[in-house]
């Protein structure tokens, strides 16, 4: 008798489950209905201009002038009443025209006679007469898209990419004779790297969605981008248990891979934004500075042998995203894009910096975790990452 | 990697662009010729300003191409006069002459109503300003009498504000518009009483603490006394063709300008510089001038915030009486004076020996030229 009356009930309980997940949301329909009706909160209108925000996501100089794309913030559609270029009221033209509404962008050109290796500012004043204020710290031509500039911002990115990968790649040969107190060496080395990685990376994350619009709330898109992609990455690997060798290099060219999309957008919107002068030796020291790089995407695989195709593809995973970073920066840069690559770059290297550190672990248990030679190789990869960093920073 | 995009936005800061010989892999890689920027350089903003700017006056289509067209630095559309409810081309020559009783005694006594209220108006195409306005407008109303008369001033305030009207003038300590001397609260009325002395070009203002702020919402006008020609025997030319009303005063053409700025954003610098309060207005609307009659102009600098203005007459040179309150020039032969906050003076020109066309003039700041402070004559041989 139970197992007649049972399915009954159940199905007679399924309309009155919808109708109770109803009603919740009837009543939240009803308070807003409420809300827009009698307009409780007139008082708290007052006569107070609304709120406003513009954020200034890219900056075209051309044989046109200046031409800028903005975001708006306000709690209402603003208005773009006029436009100041270095202190003085220009024409401009709006692209689309008229108010524009919270989240959305335009187009704002001025026919400008900008001036080559000069700062400029544009203040945009609103119907308010609020203004909202962009430097352009040095006015070159924005780059355009055409062969020979792809080709060498191309190498530019394979000298602070994929060049140090493959040096650093090219001591696999030299380091296979290593012992294991030196494998856990550079294994703990390879954690120190990727630790001053993260933290370089959140940094330049949180800079970006610094200069990103409000409404992106910077900070904790980049946390919660980060935390997913660990997390994400994490669940992947781990499918058939922990990674290892060839897999966990692979993982680890993904995690410094995803850095350096990051990176090269951040540099290729530096270059569109008017940096001229980068010198070779500058360029050497970012090569130096990233060979360290290579070495730790090689300590996993030391007990292999893997194929010679594998390395290619490991050195092309870990430095070919700089070049393709460096061409999107510098033609399509968006300071919240930029922001999030980077943060998904930093859940990856967190990634591998808790496989790598399991690894460690499996191999010499949490106490030889502590080991001197660990901890000690674990401080040499931070400081010869911030010393070569040093090198460089001016 | 990080650091090299840190390290650039770093020397972007700073402005300090390396020598572009260097050879470089990144100079290379962006391949930046010096050619792009310096044929965008082209001529100086407002050189080619005055070159350009009658075919944008005569409504030249947004620029194509932007390198001639330096006629573009301008603000964007048009005010709407009719909602502001005053027109700056009528202000020019507005005059509030209030009105006149002749008492038993002989007394010759001018009695003006003005009211205090709060206002938002459009000082520039599309951008709304929070005014405090005397009668509405600002500049408030051009303020015109005779030497020697016995002036009331009925001023109520219908404003949010204690306001005042503090005259340039002589007159005693209860009539000075300070704080307890004529200063009302919102809804009360004072009737300021003084001689109209000394005959000049002067002018009036709120002096309601803080000062700043009400001189720049909008509380300030124009207040000028004209010489009783039988006062000044030995000039009394001069003082009949000073004298409104009279034949000799109306061949002149006499404007109003006062010289003012508004500070949109309440950061203590201005966004708009204007002659009568509209940027850019008699650039838009040049002002027509008759070329056989002389112009004077009354000028009133209440610019807050920046220390000076100026007056800069194109193509021509004139005569000034700084303050109006003598009947001979302070300065002879002059195409630029510069005024402090409260200075003001009377302007005499003509364009007589002139070819007709736009003649211009603006404060000789750049800045302020830029920011609005710009205009023009169109002198014609007759108004059409």
């Amino acid at each position: 008798m139970s197992e007649t009356t049972a399915p009954d009930t159940s199905s007679a309980h399924r309309p009155a489950a919808l109708l109770w997940a109803a009603l919740p949301l009837i009543a939240f329909a009803a308070a807003i209905w409420w809300l827009y009706a009698a307009n409780p909160l007139s008082s708290f209108y007052g006569v107070a201009p609304p709120v406003e925000g513009i954020t200034f996501e890219r900056t075209v100089l051309d044989s046109q002038g200046i031409r800028v794309l903005v975001r708006a913030g306000g709690s209402e559609p603003m208005t773009i009443a006029q436009v100041q270029v270095d202190d003085g009221y220009w024409h401009f033209v709006q692209e689309p025209a008229g108010p524009i509404a919270r989240g959305d962008t335009a187009w704002i050109a001025v026919p400008y006679p900008w001036v080559l290796g000069e700062a400029h500012i544009v203040k945009l004043v609103t119907s308010t007469g609020a203004t909202f204020e962009h430097e352009i710290a040095v006015a070159v031509p924005t780059p355009q898209p055409d062969g020979s500039r792809l080709w060498s911002q191309a190498i530019l990115g394979a000298f602070v990419g994929i060049v140090p990968v493959v040096v650093g790649l090219m001591f696999y040969p030299a380091l296979r004779g290593l012992g294991r107190g030196g494998l856990n060496l550079l294994l703990a080395l390879t954690v120190g790297l990727l630790a001053f990685l993260l933290v370089d990376t959140l940094e330049d994350a949180l800079e970006l969605a610094g200069e990103s619009a409000a409404l992106f709330q910077g900070p904790a898109m980049v946390i919660f981008a980060a935390f997913g992609a660990f997390l994400l990455l994490l669940a992947v690997s781990r499918r058939r248990g922990a990674p290892t060798g060839l897999a966990l290099a692979g993982y680890i060219a993904l995690g410094i891979g995803l850095h350096n999309l990051g990176e090269g957008l951040a540099i290729g919107a530096a270059f569109a934004t008017g940096a001229a002068g980068l010198g070779t030796f500058l360029v050497l020291g970012f090569t130096l500075h990233n060979v360290t790089e290579g070495i730790g995407i090689a300590a996993p695989i030391l007990k292999e042998r893997p194929p010679l195709w594998a390395f290619a593809a490991l050195a092309q995973l870990a430095g070919g995203p700089a070049v393709v970073g460096i061409w999107i920066g510098s033609l399509a840069f968006a300071p919240h894009w930029s922001s999030l690559a980077l943060s998904v770059g930093a859940g990856a290297i967190l990634q591998v910096i808790v496989e790598v550190t399991a690894m460690l672990k499996r191999r010499e248990g949490w106490t030889g975790l502590m080991s001197p030679a660990i901890v000690g190789g674990f401080a040499a990869g931070v400081i010869v990452m911030y010393a070569t960093a040093m090198l460089v920073k001016i | 990697m990080a650091t090299l995009a840190t390290l650039l936005r770093g020397r972007l800061s700073r402005r300090n662009l390396l020598a572009a010989g260097a050879a470089t892999v990144g100079g290379a890689s962006l391949g930046i010729a010096g050619a792009a920027g310096s044929s965008a350089g082209g001529r100086p903003g407002t050189a080619g300003m005055e070159l350009d700017i009658c075919t944008t006056t005569s409504g030249v289509a947004p620029a194509q191409d932007h390198m001639e067209m330096h006629g573009d630095q301008m603000t964007v559309g048009a005010v709407d006069d009719a909602a502001n409810g005053f027109d700056p081309t009528a202000i020019l020559t507005d005059w509030d002459t209030g009105t006149l009783e002749i008492l038993p005694d002989g007394t010759r006594q001018r009695t003006f109503t003005v009211t205090a209220e709060d206002k938002e108006i459009e000082i520039a195409p599309g951008v709304f300003f929070p005014a405090w306005t005397y009668n509405g407008r600002v500049p408030g109303p051009s303020l015109r009498a005779m030497e020697g008369e016995k002036l009331r001033i009925v001023f109520q305030n219908y404003g949010s504000h204690p306001h005042s009207m503090h005259f340039h003038g002589i007159h005693s300590a209860r009539m000075d518009g300070v704080p307890g001397a004529g200063m009302i609260g919102p809804g009360d009325e004072f009737v300021y009483e003084f001689e109209a002395k000394p005959f000049g070009c002067h002018l009036y203002h709120c002096h309601a603490l803080p000062l700043k702020r009400h001189i720049h919402k909008g509380m300030y006008g124009l207040f000028v006394v004209d010489p009783d020609p039988a006062r000044h025997p030995e000039h009394e030319a001069v003082a009949r063709s000073r004298l409104f009303g009279t034949p000799e005063n109306a061949e002149w053409q006499e404007l109003v300008m006062v010289m003012n700025a508004f500070d949109t954003n309440f950061d203590n610098e201005n966004e708009f510089y204007a002659a009568n309060t509209i940027a850019h207005c008699y650039m838009k609307n040049p002002i027509d001038i008759v070329r056989s009659r002389p112009v004077r102009i009354y000028l009133v600098n209440v610019v807050e915030f920046d220390p000076i203005n100026s007056f800069h007459l194109h193509a021509n040179f004139f005569d000034y009486y700084n303050q109006g309150t003598t009947l001979t020039p302070t300065l002879k032969t002059v195409d630029l004076i510069v005024q402090c906050q409260a200075e003001r003076g009377i302007l005499e020109f003509s364009f007589k020996d002139h070819e007709p066309g736009h003649y211009m003039f603006h404060a000789h700041q750049s800045e302020f030229t830029e920011l609005g402070w710009v205009g023009l004559f169109n002198v014609t041989d007759a108004v059409s």
